[in-house]
C-alpha cells in the first residue's frame, strides 16, 4: 500500500494539471464565440467600451431586427431573407445531387466488378490533388458559354455528377457491407438496381448523411463559387451578402456580429443535432486513405 | 459469363455520371487550362496563341513574386504551427481524460464557423483600438499592434486566425490516437517509460501515417489560402502584406480578364503543390511508420 501512495498522488497531480491547461486552452478558443455574441447584444455604447463588457447590460435583442429586417430604405441594406432562401435552395439542389450521385457511382466503383475500375478509382483519387484555380478558367468559359453565369446553375448542377471526395468516402464504406447480402439478393431474382436500392442504401445510411452533411457545409461556406457566378444584388448568398453587409457597416460592430451570428447559428445547431456523426466522418476522412 | 457481362454493363451505368462529369469538370478543363496557359484569353474573344509569353512575363512580374513570397510564408509558418497545436489538443485528449465530449466540442467548433462571419469576427478581435485581443494583451502590459493595418503584424494576424480552426485536424489525429493499441503502452510501462517517452516512442511512430496525410493536406490546403485574406481586404492591404498568390490569380482572371495569365499562374501552383507533395513525401519516407508493410 505504502508504495502505491506517491503513485496516487502524482497521477491525481497530473489530471489536474491536464485539466487546466485544457481549460485554459478551452477558454481561449471559446472566447471568440463569446463575444461575438456578447457584441451582438449590446447597446452601441458598450461595444467599444473599456475595460471590455462580457455582459450587455441589457440584451438587445433589437440589434438582431436592425441588422437583418429593419432599413429596407437604407443605405446599404442586405435583403438578409432573400439570401437566405438562396443560400437553402442552392444547398438543397447541392446536397440532392451530391447524395444521389456518390452514392450511385461508389455503389459501382465498391461492389461491381468492370475493367478499369481500379485505374479508375486510383485516378479519381489521384484528382483530388488538383488545385481548383487549374481547372477554374475552362469551367468558367464552360458557363459562359452555356449561358449560365448569373444563375445557380454553375453552383448546383456539378454536383450532381459525383465528386471524389464523396465517391471515396461512400466507397470505403459500402465495402464493409458483407458481400453475401448482395449474393442472397441476386439469388432472390433482385436486379443489380434492386440491390442497390433496396440492400445496400439503407444499410449506409449513416455513411449516406456524413456525405450530405459535408455537402450542406460545403455549399453553406462556399463563397468563391457566388463570387465568380453571382452578380446581382437579390441573387446573393449569405455568404456574399454578409460580405456586403460589412463593407457597407464599417464599424457597426454590434449589427455585424448580430448578422454573422445568424450565418453560424444554423451550422452550430445542425452540429448539436449530428454531433456523432460529424465527428466518425472526419474521423473517417482522415484515417482509410 | 453472362451474369459476369452485366455485372461489367451495370458497373459502367452506375458510374456513367461521373464518367461524365470527370470528362467535363476534370478531363477537358485541365487540358484546355493547358493550353489557355500559352495563349492571351479574355473569355469574351477567341484565345490567341502567344507561345510561353504568359510564363516569361511572370518571371518578371512583381507582384507575382510578392504574392508567392506571403503565400510560402503563411505556408511555413501555418503547417507546422497547426499541426502542434492540432496534434497537442489530441494527444491531451486522448490522456482518459474526464469530459472528453466537452472538450472536444470547444475545440472543434471553431472550425464549423462559416468564413465570412468567422473573418468579420477575427477583424473586430483584432481591432487595433478596442479589439479584445489587444486589450487582453493590454492587461499583460503589452500594447498591442495595429494588427491589421500594420504590414508587418497582418500575416501573423492571419496565421493566428486560422489556427483557431484547427478542430478538423485534430479530431482526425484523435481517431488516430484511439487506434493505437493498448498493450504497447503496457509494454513501455513495464520498461519503466514516462509520459513524455511514451508519446515520442509509441504514440507519435504509431500515428505517422495520419500526420502525413494532415501536413499534406495543409500544405495543398494553405497554399491556395484566398477566402480569408480577401474578406478581409480584398486587394490584401496594408502594402499587399495580405495580398496572396490565389488572389492575384483571381484578380488576373476576373478583374483583369488575362484568363491566360491565370492559367499560367495556376499551373505554376499546381508545380509547386505537386513538388512540395513529392517533397514531403520523400522527407517522411525515413519517418512514417506503417502497420504491416
Amino acid at each position: 500500500m505504502a508504495t502505491n501512495e506517491p503513485l496516487k498522488r502524482k497521477q491525481l497531480l497530473q489530471h489536474i494539471g491536464i485539466h487546466a491547461v485544457l481549460v485554459a486552452l478551452g477558454c481561449m478558443f471559446i472566447l471568440p464565440l463569446v463575444w461575438m455574441l456578447s457584441t451582438s447584444l449590446k447597446p452601441i455604447g458598450e461595444t467599444m467600451a473599456n475595460p471590455p463588457v462580457f455582459m450587455p447590460s441589457e440584451f438587445q435583442w433589437k440589434n438582431y431586427w436592425d441588422a437583418i429586417v429593419y432599413g429596407r430604405d437604407a443605405v446599404g441594406y442586405i435583403p438578409f431573407f432573400v439570401d437566405a432562401r438562396n443560400t437553402i435552395l442552392v444547398c438543397i439542389l447541392f446536397v440532392a445531387g451530391t447524395v444521389v450521385a456518390n452514392s450511385v457511382v461508389a455503389y459501382s466503383f465498391a461492389r461491381l466488378r468492370w475493367k478499369g475500375r481500379d485505374v479508375a478509382f486510383a485516378i479519381t483519387l489521384a484528382t483530388m490533388m488538383i488545385p481548383f484555380p487549374v481547372i477554374m478558367v475552362p469551367i468558367f468559359s464552360l458557363f459562359v458559354k452555356l449561358d449560365w453565369v448569373g444563375t445557380f446553375r454553375p453552383l448546383w448542377v456539378p454536383a450532381w455528377f459525383g465528386s471524389a471526395f464523396s465517391i471515396f468516402l461512400l466507397r470505403q464504406f459500402f465495402r464493409t457491407i458483407p458481400f453475401e447480402l448482395s449474393e442472397a439478393a441476386k439469388i432472390d431474382g433482385c436486379s443489380e438496381w434492386g440491390i442497390f436500392y433496396r440492400v445496400i442504401l439503407p444499410l449506409a445510411k449513416p455513411a449516406l448523411a456524413v456525405v450530405a452533411l459535408f455537402a450542406f457545409m460545403g455549399a453553406w461556406n462556399d463563397f468563391l463559387g457566388p463570387l465568380i457566378y453571382l452578380h446581382s444584388q437579390d441573387q446573393f448568398t449569405l455568404a456574399l451578402g454578409l460580405q456586403f453587409y460589412r463593407s457597407q457597416q464599417a464599424s457597426q460592430w454590434h449589427l455585424l456580429m448580430a448578422a454573422s451570428t445568424v450565418v453560424v447559428a444554423p451550422v452550430i445547431v445542425l452540429f448539436f443535432f449530428t454531433q456523432r456523426l460529424f465527428i466518425q466522418g472526419i474521423a473517417a476522412t482522415g484515417l482509410k486513405g | 459469363m453472362k451474369t459476369r457481362a452485366a455485372e461489367a454493363r451495370a458497373g459502367y451505368i452506375f458510374a456513367m455520371p461521373w464518367i461524365i462529369g470527370f470528362s467535363i469538370f476534370l478531363a477537358y478543363p485541365i487540358f484546355a487550362s493547358i493550353y489557355f496557359s500559352f495563349t492571351e484569353y479574355s473569355v469574351l474573344k477567341p484565345a490567341v496563341w502567344t507561345g510561353g509569353e504568359n510564363y516569361s512575363t511572370l518571371v518578371s512580374d512583381e507582384v507575382f513574386w510578392k504574392t508567392l513570397w506571403n503565400t510560402l510564408f503563411f505556408a511555413v509558418f501555418f503547417v507546422p504551427v497547426a499541426t502542434v497545436v492540432a496534434l497537442g489538443l489530441a494527444l491531451l485528449l486522448n490522456t482518459k481524460v474526464r469530459f472528453l465530449a466537452i472538450y472536444r466540442t470547444i475545440f472543434f467548433v471553431p472550425s464549423l464557423v462559416p468564413v465570412v462571419s468567422l473573418v468579420i469576427l477575427w477583424i473586430w478581435l483584432f481591432n487595433g483600438e478596442y479589439g479584445l485581443i489587444n486589450t487582453i494583451l493590454g492587461w499583460v502590459g503589452v500594447e498591442g499592434p495595429n494588427w491589421l493595418g500594420d504590414p508587418k503584424w497582418s500575416k501573423p494576424a492571419i496565421i493566428f486566425m486560422s489556427t483557431w480552426g484547427v478542430g478538423n485536424a485534430m479530431i482526425i489525429y484523435l481517431a488516430g490516437l484511439q487506434e493505437v493499441p493498448q498493450s504497447l503502452y503496457d509494454a513501455a510501462d513495464i520498461d519503466g517509460a514516462n509520459a513524455w517517452k511514451k508519446t515520442i516512442n509509441v504514440t507519435i511512430p504509431l500515428i505517422s501515417p495520419v500526420i502525413m496525410f494532415n501536413v499534406i493536406m495543409s500544405i495543398i490546403g494553405s497554399l491556395q489560402i484566398f477566402t480569408q485574406p480577401y474578406i478581409m481586404s480584398e486587394t490584401g492591404s496594408p502594402a499587399r502584406s495580405i495580398y496572396f498568390y490565389s488572389m492575384y490569380l483571381f484578380d488576373n482572371a476576373f478583374k483583369f480578364h488575362k484568363m491566360g495569365y491565370a492559367s499560367a499562374m495556376a499551373w505554376i501552383m499546381f508545380i509547386i503543390i505537386f513538388g512540395l507533395t513529392l517533397l514531403a513525401i520523400k522527407a517522411s519516407n525515413k519517418y512514417v511508420h506503417y502497420e504491416g508493410g
